[in-house]
């Protein structure tokens, strides 16, 4: 099926195979690699990306679904000159990244969870992050990273 | 030839770059997507493998038919175990055979008469693509011939059912450690004992669960002869060697690399199968051949970790001082020996009288057993926070046998401080450590006398909300390791590091490490290492890493050793290059090469501060090489190969308080409290990760992990949705506190890190979760302690007339 989806502002038309999800359409079609797959039960959250504002993760939404959607992924967030974005300043700043693999799918999640809730407690962001699995940090400094971007932005 | 690192040219932690918390140099990479991971990579005309694993635990193959798979478009070739035989030069590899006589079967990638447990691959299939390749294996047809499955230990020691029928046992080895001052010393101790403890622990199995699955490229020049293994691996330098072992393959064309590694925790410590099989077929074919491990095939088909049965025994004078330890373990091996299986267990068995002064009176024995489940081998730790779990769990048990606090009973028994250097009763020499101070750290962060209070008055009879305090002093026994003490465990490699330092012509800095980094910030740590060093910013310094061509040398990243080991290495490189650098500056300088000395990146002559010249200009003339000294060979650089005198010793004490709801037997906890001495700190910000990650995974193990399998040996926890990896909102925050005891041992006065937090997590967990129910009979609870099986515990230890000794769970 042919589908056209806005990705990183850039409009990208593929012929799909409609059994294809939306984070193996990123990633094999469009070419970009960053969103990672970390499962196949939609419990790790490392796939997730913005889908028309929203954090979702990629692997439970088919390319087709996406047709006409605006996406973001993690190579959307820092500015063309290098600046990173407020969150991906914030994990680097509080160490809330080890190997870094789950962390496209963190700084995703978390931009969407200030968002909804630009101030939120320590417990907000530890609920609010639930849906996503690290393995590394104890996620101690990513909650402390979040908390950091929402003070940062506020 | 290796070299000795001389103690006497310590650095001061204090100064400079070192103990600053500088940001990590990985990060942009990782927090924008540009970082490649193994499956990130393009490779053109790659075919995928996908693998055919067994539903059966334990079954004959009696036939497959491969025909519908072949006829599918987009199959390339479609393989059985029996068409691959002769690809395999060797056995996977084994490299640490415990005892002479260790049973171990042979051990091929792919299956091709019986299946040994639920994951064994028994066909391949290579296809254009990923999805392919899948739809293919599904059409594969296989007719098994079940047998019994072994999934109990116990059961499998009865030899009732055997795994590998030639063998005819189940029992892979029993090694031995007894250490007396004279004969019957451990018998006599527990004859004479005021005090004893005999408690029974089962180390429930776990899957180390790395982020990014596994994921295999094997690029081969037909032509040429040259092949490049990409892999997601803790070990490129091992692996290249066992390749062209198990393969046959000329080393010298092998070329491995792993790529940005997305967590490893001893997962990644081992020569896999499908490593083998993408590489022995890239070869066969002519081209590219990669796979991507799923998530459920990796809770299979990636090592498990754990799965032991302790049984400890102390014996204490009438002050609760230990007079001896017994320790008798069987631990689970799976169904075949993967690259370093049987040594875990062994791993640990120094170390189960803890961080206490114990006599000669030690005796130790374990047995290797065979099951009809995925093989095990290193986990975070990995034989370390089984012995820790173990002696802490029993030490409580005789605080409350000798009737006093527990705090206090580790107390009598620390080894102190004016002791250090230290020499166990293994032999071993633990390089310092200051157990007191560390637990005073912790208690005064946890508030250890307010919390007892609380206990006082919360704890009463007919209380629904218990407070639990628990406390574990451990010691690590890191930085793997001195190569002679390697081979006196039989132990098939060294534990040497190498690190090259190169200097630019431009002055910028290059260095090369034989450790495999996968998330420990190497490359940010060996930069601050040589920034010191050679006074320069650490951003003129690149950490070149896990490629065997760029790094030809390497013993890579597993057991805390590459701060210990291969940070060592970096720092004595620096002061060999600074040496040539002198003898280059002095003739240029027209001074006496002892009277120069490096601050601030510039040479100067002693004395005489307005002679200087600048490491970058000496560097430059070592490269035109115009005006060299006579013997001084052009350009600078230097390599280093350092093994290490002795294991680094890190320790500390950790604190947990826990509230448990003895009506829902929910564990909630309130406050955790990590006091971690790994001697100085390179760079307190990683340090702290480190130890955050760690404690969280042992507390995982505590409270929530468990490799679930049913008696067929089916894993009931094969997915993320299944097994209970925590999330933010299942932990607590971690406090840190601080004590540093520099190592003697190391000119950096470091020690390890990595594992220390999971070493000392869960047994601080569990000793919280038995206090807060000590007053309602309960003993014991198994882990991890969820809900169910706190509640249970419970509700067996009030109906039982005898309290004395509670159990429940204890399926591994």
């Amino acid at each position: 099926m042919e589908i056209t989806v806005t990705v990183n502002g850039t409009q990208h038309t593929h012929d799909v195979e409609p059994r294809t999800l939306l984070v193996q359409y990123v990633r094999e079609h469009v070419g970009l690699t960053g969103t990672n797959i970390g499962c196949d039960t939609s419990s790790c959250g490392a796939c997730s990306l913005h889908m028309n504002g929203e954090a979702v993760k990629s692997c439970t939404v088919l390319a087709v679904q996406a047709d006409g959607a605006d996406v973001r992924t993690i190579e959307g967030m820092a500015d063309a000159d290098g600046t990173l974005h407020p969150m991906q300043q914030a994990f680097m700043e509080n160490h809330g990244l080890q190997c870094g693999y789950c962390t496209p799918g963190m700084v995703m999640a978390a931009t969407s969870l200030l968002e909804e809730n630009p101030n939120p407690t320590e417990d907000d962001v530890r609920i609010g992050l639930e849906g996503n699995l690290c393995r590394c940090t104890g996620y101690h400094n990513i909650v402390k990273s979040v908390l950091a971007a929402a003070s940062a932005s506020a | 030839m290796t070299i000795t690192d001389d103690p006497s040219t310590d650095t001061d932690p204090a100064s400079g770059v070192i103990g600053s918390r500088l940001l990590r140099k990985e990060d942009p990479v990782l927090l924008t997507g540009e970082a490649v991971f193994t499956n990130d990579m393009v490779v053109p005309g790659a075919l995928f493998m996908a693998v055919l694993r067994s539903p059966y635990a334990h079954a004959k193959i009696v036939s497959i038919d491969t025909s519908a798979a072949a006829e599918l478009a987009g199959v390339r070739a479609v393989y059985t175990g029996a068409d691959l035989t002769d690809l395999w030069a060797a056995p996977m590899p084994c490299a640490w055979p415990v005892t002479d006589d260790m049973a171990n079967p042979a051990h091929h990638p792919i299956a091709t008469d019986t299946v040994n447990y639920v994951g064994d691959g028994v066909a391949v299939v290579l296809a254009d693509t990923d999805a392919i390749a899948h739809d293919a294996i599904d059409m594969i047809d296989v007719t098994y011939d079940p047998m019994e499955a072994v999934t109990d230990l116990e059961d499998a020691l009865s030899d009732r059912v055997l795994v590998h029928e030639s063998l005819g046992t189940n029992s892979s080895y029993t090694w031995n450690l007894l250490v007396e001052e004279t004969d019957g010393a451990v018998q006599q101790a527990f004859d004479a004992a005021a005090h004893t403890v005999s408690e029974r622990y089962v180390q429930q199995r776990l899957i180390p669960m790395a982020m990014e699955p596994r994921a295999v490229v094997a690029v081969p020049q037909p032509f040429g002869g040259d092949l490049t293994l990409y892999t997601s691996t803790q070990i490129p330098h091992v692996l290249k060697v066992m390749v062209a072992v198990t393969l046959g393959v000329p080393e010298h064309q092998l070329r491995v690399v792993a790529p940005a590694v997305g967590g490893g925790f001893g997962a990644k410590l081992d020569v896999y199968a499908e490593e083998l099989l993408c590489v022995a077929l890239a070869r066969k074919l002519g081209g590219p051949v990669r796979w991507n491990e799923t998530r459920s095939e990796n809770t299979v088909s990636s090592i498990h970790g754990r799965g032991q049965i302790q049984h400890i025994e102390l014996a204490a004078d009438s002050n609760g001082k230990l007079t001896a330890v017994r320790v008798r373990l069987t631990a689970d091996m799976g169904a075949y020996l993967q690259l370093i299986t049987p040594g875990i267990p062994i791993l640990g068995a120094f170390l189960y009288a803890g961080v206490y002064d114990l006599p000669k009176a030690y005796d130790f024995s374990c047995t290797g057993v065979f099951t009809t489940l995925t093989p095990t081998d290193a986990y975070r730790g990995a034989g370390r926070p089984e012995a820790t779990y173990a002696i802490e769990r029993a030490m409580d048990a005789l605080a409350r046998e000798v009737g006093v606090d527990p705090l206090e009973l580790r107390r009598r028994n620390f080894i102190r401080p004016e002791q250090y250097p230290y020499e166990a009763f293994t032999g071993l020499v633990y390089d310092s450590g200051e157990h007191d101070k560390a637990a005073t750290v912790a208690a005064d962060l946890i508030d250890y006398a307010g919390v007892r209070e609380r206990q006082a008055t919360q704890n009463v009879e007919g209380a629904t909300k218990r407070l639990g305090l628990g406390v574990s002093s451990y010691f690590e026994m890191c930085g793997l390791a001195p190569s002679r003490v390697l081979a006196s465990l039989n132990y098939s490699a060294g534990g040497w590091e190498a690190a090259t330092v190169r200097i630019l012509p431009t002055g910028k800095v290059q260095v090369v490490t034989g450790t495999t980094p996968h998330g420990q910030g190497h490359e940010t740590s060996w930069s601050m290492i040589v920034a010191d060093k050679l006074g320069m910013d650490p951003a003129d310094v690149d950490v070149l890493h896990s490629d065997t061509t760029i790094a030809p040398l390497g013993m890579d990243t597993y057991g805390s050793r590459s701060l210990p080991v291969g940070g060592v290495a970096v720092s004595m490189a620096c002061d060999k290059v600074i040496e040539k650098a002198k003898q280059i500056a002095a003739h240029q300088m027209e001074a006496n090469v002892d009277d120069l000395e490096l601050v601030d990146g510039e040479f100067r002559v002693a004395g005489t501060p307005s002679k200087s010249t600048p490491l970058a200009a000496i560097a430059f003339a070592a490269f035109t090489a115009h005006d060299l000294p006579d013997g001084v060979e052009p350009n600078l650089e230097a390599q280093v190969t350092y093994d290490p005198p002795n294991f680094s010793w890190p320790f500390g004490t950790h604190m947990c308080l826990v509230e448990v709801d003895t009506e829902t037997g929910d564990v909630d906890v309130l406050r955790y409290v990590a006091v971690d001495d790994c001697g100085n700190q390179v760079n307190p910000l990683i340090v702290e990760g480190q130890v955050h990650g760690g404690v969280i995974q042992g507390l995982a193990q505590a409270l929530y992990e468990r490799a679930d399998y049913d008696s067929d040996g089916n894993l009931r926890t094969s997915t993320l949705a299944d097994y209970l990896v925590p999330a933010a909102s299942d932990v607590p925050p971690i406090t840190i506190g601080h004590s540093v005891t520099p190592s003697p041992t190391n000119s950096l006065g470091v020690k390890g890190v990595g594992e220390a937090g999971t070493i000392g997590s869960a047994p601080a967990v569990m000793n919280a979760v038995v206090d807060a129910l000590s007053g309602l009979g309960v003993r014991n609870v198994e882990m991890p302690a969820s809900p169910n099986t706190v509640w249970n515990a419970i509700a067996s230890a009030s109906q039982s007339t005898d309290t004395s000794h509670s159990t429940s769970g204890g399926q591994l």
